[in-house]
């Protein structure tokens, strides 16, 4: 069984972005960039169906700019077989992704398809299910566990108040939630060994696909700031404010 | 100019995160109908028609959306919505589960949590774990939105008197069915709707000591999140997470116990109206955003505020 891996190239966890001075977008210069972490488990749980022998080989994708081969390379160093980056600008929206992904899809005719549930930029949670609906397959959002069984695979998901388990034909989607699984880190051999493994890369016309924008980002701005309040030498004093200054408690 | 809301319910009950949701359809100046999704949803229904200034309700009420799967939905609301301008559901798992599947059927884009609606075009959203505020315009015509239901106050639950209109279309796409759930029963409100909120982090230690809120949180009627330092630790289950990646909520108080206030807990609850930190650590971000911050041992200052209470 062959497995689809979607990987994005996103601002590492740890950097706090701003928004430029002139609220024209963010300020991404001199930022680490590293791969989205909900990407990361996704490569991880590909891996291990390898390793437990259910799949059969593992192909990492990422759509972006030539800059976002580095996060393919890292899906290749945990483990991925080849690579795919199909060439675009930077920022395409979801929709476009999920288009791109759904063109990759035919070509290679992978009967799982793994992604993140969100990237931690946009937060837009979309691309998976919307790669759902144009490939006509079936989705498992949220996974906190995923198990094939013939030809069927069995998702439990995270819901509302706890997990819900559903069964889904393949070829079908699964998008990762936290709890899934804990990546490994890549060792050196495999980060040496993965320069070497194949990566294609593709154009959007190369798959048939037109890159159109529906969405325009007229600004970016600041969050309203909160202001630091006071400090309580006691708890008696915060029940006292709580009670009587905030009035949330009574 | 019209408005398909998409109920969010259990079959039994109508959310409360319809409510708010319908408060941002009324921003869009547009007539609203509610789209209700389920099986021996009549209760639901009911309860959607006698929400305040909704025109229709329609109700599909068929076998194959009883657990509302993605598969199957989305192609009900895909030709139901053909009709409206705006698609909109609140930003619940259930909703983000299919709407962007709705979207891509109808081929345009998702306005995914949106804050603010500025224009019948043009919508305010939060990206990079709300470090920043995008203002986005759209260029379809038909526009499919998720809503941050915490940036809208709750529409009247009463007052309307819309018809009811039973809906015969079936989809059941026959590629995934539904085979169990967990989901713990709690006599605790609901994380995104209680007023109060109560959670604990890393300096928590273990899952056990989350036991200390417990005794606060009855006496608050709040309900207990936890950071995803604290999920990440396995301390306790993912669907109490509050931040970017969890759950977000707005509550009158929230009480941050042992969480140092990475970013991404931030976005979780800053708009929350009074937080309180209690943390051992002076410096730790947290503080920055609580309106009331003690620094103290969480060991000792949570039973000393659950007796005094």
């Amino acid at each position: 069984m062959k497995v689809l891996v979607a990987v994005k190239r996103v601002v590492d966890y740890n950097v706090k972005v701003r928004a430029k001075a002139d609220g024209s977008d963010v300020d991404l210069n001199n930022v680490k960039m590293a791969i989205n972490p909900f990407c990361e488990i996704a490569v991880e749980e590909a891996v291990r169906l390898k390793e437990a022998g259910v799949a059969t080989e593992v192909i990492a994708v990422s759509v972006g700019e030539k800059s976002c081969q580095e996060q393919i390379r890292t899906a290749m160093a945990l483990g991925a077989d080849r690579g795919i980056q199909v060439e675009t600008d930077a920022g395409v929206e979801p929709l476009v992704v999920a288009k791109l992904l759904k063109g990759v899809v035919d070509k290679e005719q992978p009967q799982l398809v793994i992604l993140g549930k969100q990237s931690i930029d946009g937060d837009n949670n979309q691309t998976g299910q919307m790669l759902g609906a144009l490939a006509n397959m079936a989705q498992g959002t949220f996974a906190s566990e995923v198990v094939v069984d013939g030809d069927k695979v069995n998702v439990t998901r995270e819901v509302d108040g706890g997990l819900q388990t559903v069964s889904l034909n393949l070829p079908a989607i699964v998008t990762t939630d936290l709890r899934l699984n804990e990546p490994r880190y890549a060792s050196l051999p495999n980060i040496m060994k993965a320069k070497k493994k194949q990566l294609d890369v593709y154009s959007p016309a190369d798959l048939g696909v037109e890159v159109t924008s529906h969405l325009t980002q007229v600004k970016v701005e600041p969050p309203a700031e909160r202001k630091a309040g006071v400090k309580v030498a006691d708890v008696d004093e915060l029940i006292d404010k709580l009670k009587n200054e905030a009035k949330v408690i009574s | 100019m019209s408005t398909l809301v998409i109920a969010e319910h259990d079959n039994g009950s109508l959310k409360g995160a319809t409510l708010n949701t319908v408060a941002a359809a009324q921003a869009m100046g547009a007539d609203i109908d509610i789209l209700v999704a389920g099986a021996n949803c009549g209760s639901v229904a009911e309860a959607a028609a006698a929400v305040a200034g909704v025109g229709k309700v329609l109700v599909a009420d068929n076998a194959a959306y009883e657990h509302q799967l993605a598969e199957n939905v989305s192609l009900l609301i895909a030709e139901v919505g053909a009709g409206y301008d705006n698609i909109v559901a609140p930003a619940t798992p259930n909703c983000k589960n299919f709407m962007p599947r709705v979207a891509a059927l109808l081929d345009v884009a998702q306005i995914s949590e949106i804050t603010s609606v500025e224009s019948a075009d043009t919508f305010q959203r939060p990206i990079y774990a709300g470090n920043v505020i995008a203002t986005v315009q759209s260029s379809d015509a038909k526009k499919v939105i998720t809503v941050r239901t915490t940036a809208y106050d709750a529409a009247p639950a009463e007052g309307g008197s819309a018809t009811i209109e039973a809906l015969d279309a079936v989809h059941d796409a026959g590629i995934s069915s539904f085979v169990g759930e967990e989901v713990a029963v709690s006599d605790r409100p609901e994380l995104t709707a209680a007023a109060v909120v109560i959670s604990g982090g890393r300096g928590m230690q273990n899952g056990e000591n989350f036991k200390l809120l417990d005794g606060i949180a009855d006496k608050l009627g709040a309900a207990i999140g936890a950071s995803r330092a604290a999920v990440d630790a396995g301390f306790v289950p993912n669907d109490m997470q509050v931040g970017q990646t969890g759950k977000i909520v707005a509550p009158d108080l929230y009480i941050a116990v042992g969480i140092s206030g990475a970013i991404q807990h931030l976005a979780g609850m800053k708009d929350s109206k009074v937080i309180v930190a209690i943390n051992k650590d002076e410096d730790a971000p947290i503080f920055q955003v609580a309106d009331y911050g003690l620094v103290a041992d969480l060991f000792d200052a949570l039973p000393e505020l659950e007796a005094k209470l």
